[in-house]
């Protein structure tokens, strides 16, 4: 099988199109109030303006204070990059914006479950590229498997196009989440 | 209404009111409706607030712009829930481009009642999110003063925006604590309104070496208020460096300022244009390098450095890159560029920037704006131009104006000596603007003279607003440059499309004295150049709105004109485009922009 290191052409969700001539990809963190629309707000930006979203995902961080953390991965020239992050800072909601990819070293991770299906050889070949991989069975059957993996979009993206011919059936994945190494707060 | 200074207990209607005279509000420009009854009640009981009732939400929104760009102050629109919502749009999105503060205040279904398709819901917070600095859906009245006071924040500090409150009509009628205003700030909303000291020496520095210098200045002057015009006004004298001014600019510096350019962008004077093109250190303040203004991207300016000074983090490297960006309110940040300035010595490159004026008096003396009388037939540049100078004669003018070409010699032939004077939908180009917009402004200037310089078309788009000024007294004149055309449009296809005028005819027009007659206006109407001053003259004098149809001629075409995707050393002039040559004078390669 053919597969490209860090694309996802072969992915199944093409989450992560070849860049274009002159656009980085970038993963922001958005420190945002958790209000209602919050996130309508955040991807109307991004839709209304036409910037890329190459994964998202947000989830309330600190309960006491209701803020949301956002972690977005997006796509686009230094000069539209710095627009979003400036469209971003601007929004009346947002507290923080940082671009992980930029001011220094950070750690990304994404969670997936992934569902096959099959019998026999293909069974024992699904069994030994999740040990390679370390993914654990969250669920089986005496037909089917359902694997949790965390890592990077790109192992995550390699894991899944192994199992395609393996007989793999759905994947559900969170997007990327993302903290920047050391001590060192948002 | 009784003033508590402390927290209490009212109705969210009652709560309404009081943020509203809390916060200085005078006026308020609204329309009723079902699902703002209990807040239309308030508003009966009580006499601090006036409320003027428009004839159609968007001109309350318009009103709105006009009152709060000509004061300074915010503008406060109060409409209902679902169509009234929606009739707001378009001026949230006007005051949104231009930066004008307003808060609009719309009815909703009540909150057990939101997400049934009820009557008249309409998914206002979701239609609106775009078109807003910001909005609130409001569902608990306790929440309701401290929403109402956030509002008046947001609207009004950093860069100003119009921002909308959502209040179901359940909030309306509960009760909740009132709290007054306290000096409030949102957690994560603070614009930064100092500039970097070493950013502003950057730029001194910039300055003093500059041989070829130019100010490029913005609506944002205005919006720093009349202080910043003032500063403005100082840092040039100081220098001894020309400046010119974008559409919304006009006024900060004035008119008759012997630094002045006249306005720059698409249909800018040719000295301003090629100033911009020409430049080598381009001191942009308050202004956002809008399309109109940079013409083809990348040969803008092509050999200068850019200092960019505004308050929007966004605007700064957004289009073209600045060398220095200032990140501050303009006032600030002139304040200390002065101070920077004279303590370095008020240093200039004077023999170099003296020889910068001489070519820049080369270009004046082309005299861009000239065009060919007629004895016969007003042309509509003389028309504005006996307007001016009957305007600059009786003083104490401000002149609001639709969108089209008229906009374009409104701007090009009357001249603005103070800042706040000069209302016009720059960012969205809303035809329709002026006629609310100079209800909003005599509403809030009543003894002032408030012209609206209007074309046929736009005019209709929201004439009704003249049955308000009749009902409040207020004594606004629309002059109608009557060319029978949706004129900008028929100059965009005689240019840009062959000469095939596909509906831009203003046919079966009313007649607009007759109208004039049966909203309880004065009509006038002018078709002689020779009659056109004495008929300026009594629509001044009278003391009633007046509809002035001047009937002008037809085909003019508005001259400068830098055509869409074209640099600024491209500008077509008045002189240079002849009948037999207007077809092929813009290539077509720039008519997908517009
Ligand atoms: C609401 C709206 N619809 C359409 C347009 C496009 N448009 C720009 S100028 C213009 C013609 C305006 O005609 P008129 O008001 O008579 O002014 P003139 O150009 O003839 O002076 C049109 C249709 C617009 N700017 N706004
Ligand atoms: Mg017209």
């Amino acid at each position: 099988m053919e597969l490209k290191r860090g694309s996802s052409s072969h992915s199944a969700y093409h989450l992560r199109p070849a860049l274009k001539e002159g656009e980085e990809r970038r993963t922001l963190a958005v420190l945002v109030d958790n209000e209602s629309g919050v996130l309508a707000r955040v991807i109307g930006l991004f839709s209304g303006r036409g910037y890329n979203i190459e994964s998202l995902t947000v989830a309330e961080t600190d309960h006491t204070g209701h803020r949301s953390r956002i972690t977005v991965v997006t796509t686009g020239t230094p000069m539209v990059l710095d627009q979003i992050k400036a469209q971003l800072e601007r929004m009346i909601p947002v507290h923080r914006v940082r671009d992980l990819t930029v001011e220094g070293p950070s750690v990304e991770r994404e969670l997936a479950l992934v569902k096959v299906a099959n019998a026999g050889d293909l069974r024992v070949e699904a069994l030994r590229i999740r040990d390679a991989f370390r993914a654990q069975v969250v669920d089986a059957s005496l037909e089917s498997f359902v694997f949790e993996l965390t890592g990077s979009p790109e192992k995550i993206d390699a894991f899944v196009d192994l199992m395609r011919p393996l007989g793999l059936v759905d994947v559900s994945r969170t997007g990327v989440a993302a903290i920047s190494r050391g001590p060192g707060e948002m | 209404m009784t003033t508590t200074p402390k927290s209490s207990t009212m109705t969210g209607a009652e709560i309404v009111i009081k943020s509203l005279i809390d916060q200085g509000v005078e006026v308020v420009f609204g329309y009723p409706g079902g699902a703002v009854l209990p807040i239309y009640d308030e508003l009966f009981k009580q006499n601090q607030i006036k409320h003027i009732l428009v004839r159609h939400e968007q001109g309350a929104t318009h009103a709105a712009e006009g009152y709060a760009r000509s004061t300074g102050k915010p503008g406060v629109v109060l409409v209902t829930s679902g169509p009234g919502a929606t009739n707001a749009v378009t001026g949230l999105q006007d005051a949104l481009m231009d930066s004008i503060p307003l808060v609009c205040l719309t009815g909703q279904v009540p909150t057990f009642m939101i997400g049934n398709d009820a009557f008249q819901e309409a998914d206002t917070i979701g239609i609106t999110r775009p078109c807003t600095k910001h909005n609130w859906l409001v569902k608990d009245t306790d929440e309701l003063a401290e929403t109402m006071h956030e509002a008046f924040y947001v609207a009004t500090s950093g860069r100003p925006g119009p921002v909308l409150i959502d209040i179901p009509k359940d909030v309306q009628f509960a009760d909740g604590t009132y709290q007054p205003p306290r000096n409030f700030k949102p957690k994560a909303y603070q614009p930064k309104l100092k500039g970097d000291t070493a950013d502003i020496q950057a730029a001194v520095e910039l300055m003093e070496g500059a041989k070829k210098p130019l100010f490029y200045t913005g609506g944002g002057v205005i919006n720093s208020g009349p202080h910043a015009s003032t500063l403005l006004r100082d840092l040039v004298e100081a220098t001894g460096f020309p400046i010119t001014s974008t559409l919304m600019g006009l006024g900060a510096y004035p008119a008759s300022g012997d630094k002045w350019l006249g306005m720059l962008g698409m249909h800018g004077t040719y000295e301003a244009n090629w100033a911009m093109h020409d430049c080598d250190v381009m001191v942009c303040v308050g202004a956002r390098f809008d399309d109109r203004i940079t013409g083809r991207l990348d040969a803008f300016a092509p050999n200068s450095k850019k200092i960019h000074i505004d308050i929007d983090p966004s605007s700064i490297n957004k289009n073209v890159r600045a060398d220095v960006p200032i990140v501050g309110d303009v006032g600030h940040v002139l304040e200390d560029m002065i101070r920077i300035f004279r303590a370095r010595g008020a240093k200039t490159e004077k023999t170099a920037v003296a020889k910068w004026w001489d070519q820049i008096d080369e270009w004046r003396g082309g005299k861009c704006l000239d065009f060919l009388n007629s004895e016969t037939l007003i042309k509509p540049q003389y028309a504005v131009q006996r307007l001016a100078d009957a305007m600059v004669k009786h003083g104490d003018y401000y002149v609001t104006t639709e969108v089209g070409q008229h906009q374009m010699w409104a701007a090009q032939y009357i001249p603005f000596d103070a800042p706040n004077r000069w209302m016009t939908s720059g960012g969205l180009g809303t035809m329709g603007y002026g006629c609310p917009a100079a209800v909003g402004v005599q509403v809030a200037h009543p003894d002032s003279l408030v012209v609206d310089v209007a074309g046929e078309a736009s005019f209709m788009m929201t004439m009704q607003e003249m049955s308000t000024a009749i009902q409040y007294g207020l004594p606004i004149k629309i002059f109608i440059l009557n060319n029978e055309r949706l004129g900008m449009v028929r100059q965009w296809q005689q240019l840009l499309h062959g000469e095939r005028y596909s509906s831009s005819y203003s046919e079966a027009l009313p007649d607009f004295v007759k109208m004039a007659e049966a909203f309880g206006c004065v009509g006038l109407r002018c078709d002689k150049p020779g009659d056109l001053d004495g008929a300026i003259d009594e629509m001044i004098n009278v003391d009633k709105p007046v509809i002035f149809d001047c009937l002008v001629e037809k085909h003019e075409n508005c001259f400068p004109m830098i055509p869409s995707g074209k640099a600024h050393n491209e500008m077509l002039l008045s002189s240079s485009v002849s009948a037999d040559n207007i077809g092929d004078a813009i290539k077509s390669d720039g008519a997908v922009l517009v």
